[in-house]
């Protein structure tokens, strides 16, 4: 089952890349604002189900993928094994 | 009972101030060894570990996420659970984070650069193994080089730390490198055998090199590794 992992950093916690991008997408002449940058993980779960592979991601998650300090992630599977 | 304390120094894959640690503590009267990371236990009569500065596994994911499972960390947490001694230098704090032996998180700095200048920083405790030798209230100049040493809890846990006394080491006024929250340069875990700092001790134990306070925290470490070592016998 192919799943993807996104990881943000948390609202209010301060995101000094996301304000490098912004300010370099005004220089560009776009007329942004808020932006934040996060990371994306896409991997391969070997899983019976859905609900399955939602138990493992969200492990990973917690283990590894994303610091609970200062990120929240959101997981989505795409197709069925 | 050896007068020269047994320390380890685990060296992962991206480790790379490992041999200025081990010379640092050399220098100091300890009996450093590099430990490969790929080692299950600490050498026999281990009485601290120094986790050095670097770049394991490429700072992949997050700097010391990865490091974290190495086989020596499983070895480090147990004997940090025994009361033993760890002290964890930049990339060697990111790890102890990572590892949840110390509390907090080490992020990208504020200004998105990396920084690498001498620093001034303050003492606010000299009752733990690591700053022993050092006055209360001291002011320590030692270099900081990293791109990830903004220190961050959120307000809940910062209280916390600060009520327990945990905040060992901070920025002077005005000289905070990396955006860290409360200045913060260095913290300690609740029984204070566990340190972490950002900046790097092993690089000023040395006058030729401008500054000898490192010798300050790593003499410290030594001197407690001693006693610890002494009463293993």
């Amino acid at each position: 089952m192919k799943a993807t992992v996104l990881v943000r950093p948390k609202p209010g916690i301060l995101d000094p890349q996301g304000q490098a991008v912004e300010s370099s997408l005004r220089h560009l002449g776009f007329a942004v604002g808020e932006a934040r940058v996060g990371r994306l993980v896409e991997l391969e779960v070997e899983a019976a189900d859905e609900a399955e592979a939602r138990v493992q991601l969200e492990r990973m998650c917690e283990q590894l993928l994303a610091n609970p300090l200062i990120e929240s992630y959101e997981i989505e599977l795409r197709g069925t094994a | 009972m050896s007068d020269r304390p047994l320390v380890a120094v685990p060296v992962f894959p991206g480790s790379n101030d490992d041999r200025d640690a081990v010379a640092a503590l050399e220098r100091l009267a300890a009996d450093a060894r590099r430990i490969w990371h790929d080692e299950s236990e600490l050498p026999r009569g281990t009485a601290a570990v120094v986790l050095p500065g670097g770049f394991s596994y490429g700072d992949y994911l997050r700097c010391g996420a990865i490091a974290r499972f190495s086989p020596i960390m499983r070895a480090v947490a147990s004997f940090a659970a025994e009361g033993g001694l760890v002290l964890g230098i930049c990339n060697g704090f990111q790890i102890l984070t990572e590892a949840e032996l110390l509390p907090g998180v080490l992020r990208a700095n504020e200004s998105l650069s990396f920084v690498c200048r001498d620093v001034r920083l303050r003492v606010d405790r000299n009752d733990t193994p690591f700053t022993s030798r050092c006055e209360a209230g001291a002011e320590l100049t030692i270099p900081v080089k990293h791109g990830e040493g903004c220190w961050f809890a959120d307000e809940a846990l910062l209280a916390e730390l600060e009520a327990n006394g945990q905040i060992v080491l901070r920025y002077a006024a005005g000289d905070n490198p990396n955006g860290a929250v409360a200045d913060v340069a260095g913290v300690c875990n609740e029984t204070a055998n566990v340190f972490g700092l950002m900046p790097h001790p092993e690089h000023a134990v040395d006058p030729l090199l401008g500054s000898t306070d490192g010798a300050l925290i790593l003499g410290s470490l030594v001197d407690a590794a001693r006693l610890s070592a002494a009463a293993l016998v």
